[in-house]
């Protein structure tokens, strides 16, 4: 960034331009490719590890979907890859079960949809959404993402260790991951899981703190914060959320590593193990729990709100209309920033907390339901009497919305803590927050792929492939999730090894035959995804610059954009991201980047009115040039 | 990165919306990821205490006299700071030299402040969340104050290779945010857990 900014003051527009060229060849492939500070790399390369890091969770999800669906059943041919987790008779091992839970949960909600999700998409659209030639600081940006990468290093090898990997549940409650005692994954598994995680909220700080101060600092002449595209102000609000709650859960994790490896008592009171007691005295597991759900729960919105923004961008573009209610979005956004921070004790009605501060979170929590509400019903306007164009974006946009509030729906459900109780950790919980969070999120992470693919490899992604991948993909989330509310009504607890043994729970073995059945054909449906996408990098059709007819700015840049954003001068913001198919417009889109004074046809009056002020805008433009 | 070429940022993007630069904006930030750590920690704090076991803490003697220290770094930071504005490079180093060893002896004051707990029966491990807390929340600053004596160090460096004057603040401004602000955090700590 440095570097191009010099040349500019040196060279001028134009042969700026050359001068970014010569740039570009210098590059090693080490500096290009791993050690880059380009934000659209380093956002691909966010990218590419979270794929890498889905399909293992994925993977891991279909061996205990195997273990749920067909209780008991022969893995022997699974031996070369899992070892002595296959036991002697040829069954999945139970503690081995608890760990592919506790990993699954982690990776997707850490390394897929916090890292890959916000990781590639505000690294990639913030600069070139907002026009900037990078973010404020490369070279933190950079680390921010060798930081994630050696935490991955760590959780990837933490499988593979022979007490295996962290197995008390994503959200580590202690003592079970205090004490090495209670289960084999709370050994090295553990420490590992704690070392990775640190250096992945460093990695999230690191990044987070970037986006906001690019945010903030770095936008374009006339980027006011009321023409942001909403894909930004999603990401701005989600980097405000990481800084303020990883920090707490470093906090929570550091008291853990206290507990566990020098004997401290902030988690752990009157153990006793074998009739025997523990020298802990005092500490209060309530405590981890407060902390967890400091930051857990506003983490949820960190996975969703970047999907929020995403299929705002892509549902407006496709419906070719503008945004409906552009401020009621923006004000749900923030909305649900706030909320997200006092809700987090609806996590732990059931945990024998005080019934009457239950009472006030669960008040808290069926707010949200307001906001959220008004992002769902700003998305179906914006879809009516548009000129649906469905692209495969578009659609996992709609698919999005699908199953935001067929999740949301049960939300509502679990907010209630008199219902919890029967609810509580059951699969009712799995299928209420796999479809919300996890599904959802998901499917605007692909919007956003299918979307941006052109940009970020300047060639097109097969659309026939798309739908097919789109229609297994949505059809299959449905497949899974939806009759677990069933199996959750009826009593089913999650993270349960077998439920066979139990009169009571035999009952569904054919429903979760069923579920298991429809989650391997949807995993399976993903490697068309990944063959579409590798196919697509190196072979698929060349893009055009704008390809969707998009208003937003990063489709002002060449097809491939190289450091530095824009050849020339960053372009000048006139308008908000949203003018679609305005009365009178030649096209059906203006981008942002054209003055009102060359739209007289379409203008309306107050606009017509700002063309003065636009010259204003050029006039310092001109001076500002003279100086250089 | 130096501070010309942020100059030239601001110089492509006349409209700069904050007339802050970024590099003091992501201080700031920092700043804020800070403050919820030790906002968790503390809020931790008055829970397990809520809980109700193990006596009062008697805090060392000695926090006392380090918090006199640490007030009395931040006046010579200050100091520093303000002969850089002006250009007194010579008292610029003297006061940052100055600044220096006050945060190298508000260390070594708390680790015997640390020996003085000892002393005094209470432990990192063994007692309770309450006594581990007490050597958790100094020992977190001090770490903080490690970073900050590096920011400090690499300042110091600059000013002896006449990096550092009137027309080149912005380190020594950003070292002197984050040295007021751990300032600030300790004397929070510390009457924290003098009163709590």
């Amino acid at each position: 960034m440095a570097t191009i900014n010099v040349e500019k003051s040196h060279t001028g527009g134009a042969a700026d331009a050359h001068a970014h060229g010569a740039h570009d060849h210098q590059q090693s492939f080490i500096t290009k490719y791993i050690f880059s500070t380009d934000h659209k790399m380093i956002g691909k390369q966010y990218l590419i590890s979270g794929i890498f890091w889905a399909l293992i969770g994925g993977f891991l999800s279909i061996l205990f979907r195997l273990q749920l669906g067909f209780p008991g059943m022969d893995m022997t041919f699974l031996k070369p890859l899992l070892g002595d987790w296959i036991t002697t008779s040829g069954t999945l091992d139970p503690e081995f079960y608890l760990a592919l839970v506790t990993m699954h949960g982690t990776i997707m909600v850490f390394f897929v949809l916090t890292a890959g999700l916000s990781g590639t998409f505000s690294n990639f659209l913030i600069p070139l959404q907002i026009g900037a030639r990078d973010m404020a600081s490369g070279f933190m940006n950079m680390l921010s993402y060798w930081f994630f990468f050696v935490a991955s290093v760590i959780m990837f090898y933490s499988l593979f260790i022979e007490t295996g990997p962290a197995a008390g549940g994503w959200v580590v409650y202690p003592p079970l991951s205090a004490l090495p005692e209670a289960i084999s994954g709370s050994h090295l598994g553990m420490t590992l899981w704690l070392i990775s995680m640190t250096l992945f909220i460093a990695s999230q700080l690191l990044g987070g703190i970037n986006y906001i101060a690019t945010v903030i600092n770095l936008r374009t002449r006339g980027m006011s914060f009321a023409k942001m595209p909403l894909t930004v102000w999603a990401f701005f609000l989600t980097a405000v959320l990481g800084l303020l709650a990883f920090p707490v859960l470093f906090a929570a994790a550091l008291l853990l590593v206290f507990d566990r490896s020098f004997g401290t008592s902030f988690y752990l009171a009157d153990i006793y193990i074998a009739g025997e007691a523990l020298p802990h005295v005092g500490g209060s597991p309530l405590l981890y729990q407060h902390l967890f759900w400091f930051l857990g729960h506003p983490e949820v919105y960190i996975v969703i709100l970047p999907s929020f923004g995403i299929v705002s961008e892509v549902m407006a573009t496709n419906a070719r209309k503008p945004i409906f209610g552009y401020r009621a979005m923006i004000g749900s956004l923030l909305g649900i920033s706030v909320l997200s921070f006092v809700v987090w004790a609806h996590h732990m009605f059931v945990s024998g907390m005080d019934p009457f501060l239950g009472s006030v979170f669960m008040f808290l929590t069926l707010i949200i339901a307001v906001p959220s509400a008004v992002k769902v019903f700003n998305y179906l306007t914006t879809l009516w009497r548009g000129n649906i164009i469905f692209t495969p974006a578009m659609l996992y946009s709609i698919g999005f919305v699908s199953l935001f509030i067929s999740g949301g729906l049960t939300g509502i459900f679990l907010g209630n803590a008199a219902i919890d109780v029967q609810l509580h950790d059951t699969y009712f919980v799995v299928a209420h927050f796999h479809l919300v969070m996890g599904s959802a999120a998901f499917f605007g992470m692909m919007a956003g792929i299918y979307h941006w693919f052109p940009k970020m490899f300047g060639r097109m992604m097969d659309n026939k492939l798309g739908y097919f991948h789109f229609w297994a993909t949505f059809i299959g989330v449905y497949m899974v999730f939806f009759p677990m509310h069933y199996i959750g009504i009826a009593g089913f607890p999650r993270r349960y090894y077998s439920f066979t043994n139990f009169d009571a729970f035999s009952g569904f073995t054919d429903l979760n035959m069923f579920v298991s059945i429809a989650a391997i054909v949807t995993f399976t449906a993903q490697l068309v995804f990944i063959f579409n996408f590798f196919y697509s990098m190196y072979l698929g059709r060349k893009a055009p610059a704008n390809p969707w007819n998009s208003n937003t700015l990063e489709w002002t840049t060449p097809v491939e954009p190289g450091h530095g954003n824009w050849p020339g001068e960053i372009p000048t913001v006139y308008r908000w991201p949203y003018d679609y198919s305005k009365p009178g417009a030649k096209e059906d889109y203006i981008p942002q980047n054209i003055p009102y004074a060359m739209t007289p046809e379409s203008n309306l009056p107050h606009e017509t009115a700002m063309i003065d002020m636009e010259k204003d805008d050029d006039a310092v433009v001109v001076d500002r040039e003279g100086k250089h | 990165m130096n501070t010309q070429n942020i100059n030239i940022v601001q110089a492509e993007q006349p409209q700069l919306p904050l007339s802050m630069s970024p590099k003091k904006f992501i201080l700031w930030l920092f700043i804020v990821s800070i403050v919820m750590l030790f906002a968790a920690w503390t809020s931790a704090y008055i829970v397990a205490q809520a809980e109700g076991v193990g006596v009062p803490i008697e805090l060392p003697s000695l926090f006392g006299y380090t918090s006199i220290l640490l007030i009395l770094s931040s006046i010579s930071m200050h100091l520093a700071y303000r002969a850089a504005k002006r250009d007194q490079l010579n008292l610029l180093r003297i006061f940052s030299t100055i600044t220096f060893i006050l945060g190298v002896g508000f260390l070594a004051g708390q680790l015997l402040g640390f020996e003085q707990l000892v002393a005094s029966n209470v432990y990192f491990v063994g007692g309770t969340a309450i006594d581990s807390f007490t050597f958790v929340l100094p020992f977190m600053h001090g770490v903080h104050i490690v970073a900050g004596l590096v920011f400090l160090l690499i300042v110091l460096v600059q000013s002896f290779r006449y990096k550092v004057h009137s027309k080149s603040m912005l380190s020594i401004e950003l070292c002197a945010t984050f040295w007021h602000f751990l300032d600030g955090l300790w004397l929070y700590l510390f009457l924290f857990l003098t009163f709590n």
